[in-house]
């Protein structure tokens, strides 16, 4: 049986439902960003990002965005994750100290700098740098900046991956991994909204 | 890392390039299981679809995605509308990449140019009228982290004259903004 519709799953609409029948209008983005889900988390080949590596960071990117049923879906994720367990709680910490609200950041220098806002620059707690170990504390810092300040990159953040051991495949698949997840927890979101509003 | 980038420091609805960060992959490595990915052959010429291809199942499902959300306009929402859904995200994201492409969208599907560069220019909280204000004001709510959509959303946007159908394409096609700009913005950046 195949892997049952994970946003249908995460937002609660049943089959029938009206919800259920204009997804069915877009077909193929309801297919695709199944897909998308299924490649990022059972992928053909782990071997740039490990599927532990991919857990944490889903449970940190979710979580940053409050609770949530999503939130709750990677939690138990990485917990379920071979190696997981052990990093629910430093990842529950992380969470915990680098939650805020975005997006701020800087623009380019000239007439938008007047919009520049400020705000945390997330590091991880040296406390938890050894659970971690460096891939993951790279990511971590990274996944922060792109939740809450994605204005702010600049090609020294790639280098800082670089040097804490990401090739380049597994930076683009990790960037996916979060941007991804950055859509699925608003498509979630605005579905529940509108079905609560129709209840 | 390279000299020639000249960045954009205004939002504009001008074409703009985007050069990469880190290294895309060369077109003479590009395999059937890469063109697979990059869904449109012609994408084999863009530096940022060589580097997302890195992933081709990643990229071939991102891309079948957006094409539907913005593309499938047999019913829902208008496309001018989805693409201001667009370009609001990316101008709150700060994106000027993303919001150059999707403003141009906007503008050509809606013959409303000047509303368009009011966005750009005054930024989401600029007065595009009633209708237009309910779709950069949900796509904004969704955009923040924590999301802050809500019920009040839903209801101007059905004031202003959306179904629910209308609505789902709102939410699909700004949260699809959040996935876009991400990339956009920390892969590479965009010249003039």
């Amino acid at each position: 049986m195949s892997t049952p519709d994970i946003i249908d799953t995460l937002a609660g609409i049943k089959p029938g439902s009206a919800l259920d029948a204009i997804r069915a209008k877009r077909l193929q983005a309801r297919e695709n960003a199944q897909k998308s889900y299924l490649s990022l988390f059972e992928p053909i080949d782990a071997g740039e990002f490990s599927l532990l590596e991919r857990a944490a960071v889903a449970a940190f990117v979710t979580g940053l965005h409050g609770e949530s049923p999503v939130a709750s879906f990677y939690r138990d994720k990485l917990a379920a994750a071979a190696g997981g367990a052990a990093l629910v709680r430093t990842i529950d910490a992380e969470i915990a100290r680098g939650k805020t609200s975005g997006p701020y950041g800087s623009f380019p220098a000239g007439p938008l700098s007047v919009e520049n806002t400020a705000g945390l620059i997330y590091r991880v707690d040296a406390d938890s740098k050894s659970a971690l170990g460096p891939r993951l504390v790279a990511a971590l810092e990274h996944a922060h900046l792109l939740v809450f300040r994605p204005r702010d990159a600049a090609a020294a953040d790639m280098k800082a991956l670089q040097a804490a051991g990401w090739s380049t495949t597994g930076i683009v698949t990790f960037s996916q991994l979060v941007a991804f997840l950055s859509f699925q927890l608003r498509v979630v979101s605005g579905l529940r909204t509108l079905a609560a509003v129709n209840a | 890392m390279n000299a020639t980038v000249n960045p954009p420091d205004v939002f504009t609805q001008d074409e703009l390039g985007w050069v990469s960060w880190i290294e895309p992959l060369p077109e003479a490595e590009l395999t059937e299981r890469h063109y697979a990915g990059l869904v449109d052959r012609a994408r084999a010429k863009s530096e940022y679809f060589r580097l997302l291809v890195r992933d081709p199942e990643v990229l071939e499902a991102r891309t079948k995605t957006d094409k539907d959300i913005f593309y499938n306009v047999a019913d829902g929402l208008p496309r001018a509308e989805r693409e201001l859904a667009a370009a609001a995200t990316s101008r709150y994201n700060g994106c000027i990449y993303c919001a150059s492409v999707h403003a141009r969208f906007a503008s050509t599907y809606s013959k409303r140019r000047d509303d368009v560069q009011k966005l750009l220019d005054e930024g989401v909280k600029a007065d595009l009228g009633e209708r237009w204000n309910a779709v950069v004001k949900a796509s904004v709510a969704l955009a923040s982290t924590p999301i802050a959509f809500g019920p009040d959303n839903i209801r101007e946007l059905r004031s202003a004259g959306l179904d629910d159908a209308e609505i789902v394409d709102v939410i699909n096609g700004a949260s699809f903004f959040n996935w876009a700009n991400r990339l956009m913005l920390s892969l590479g950046e965009p010249s003039k």
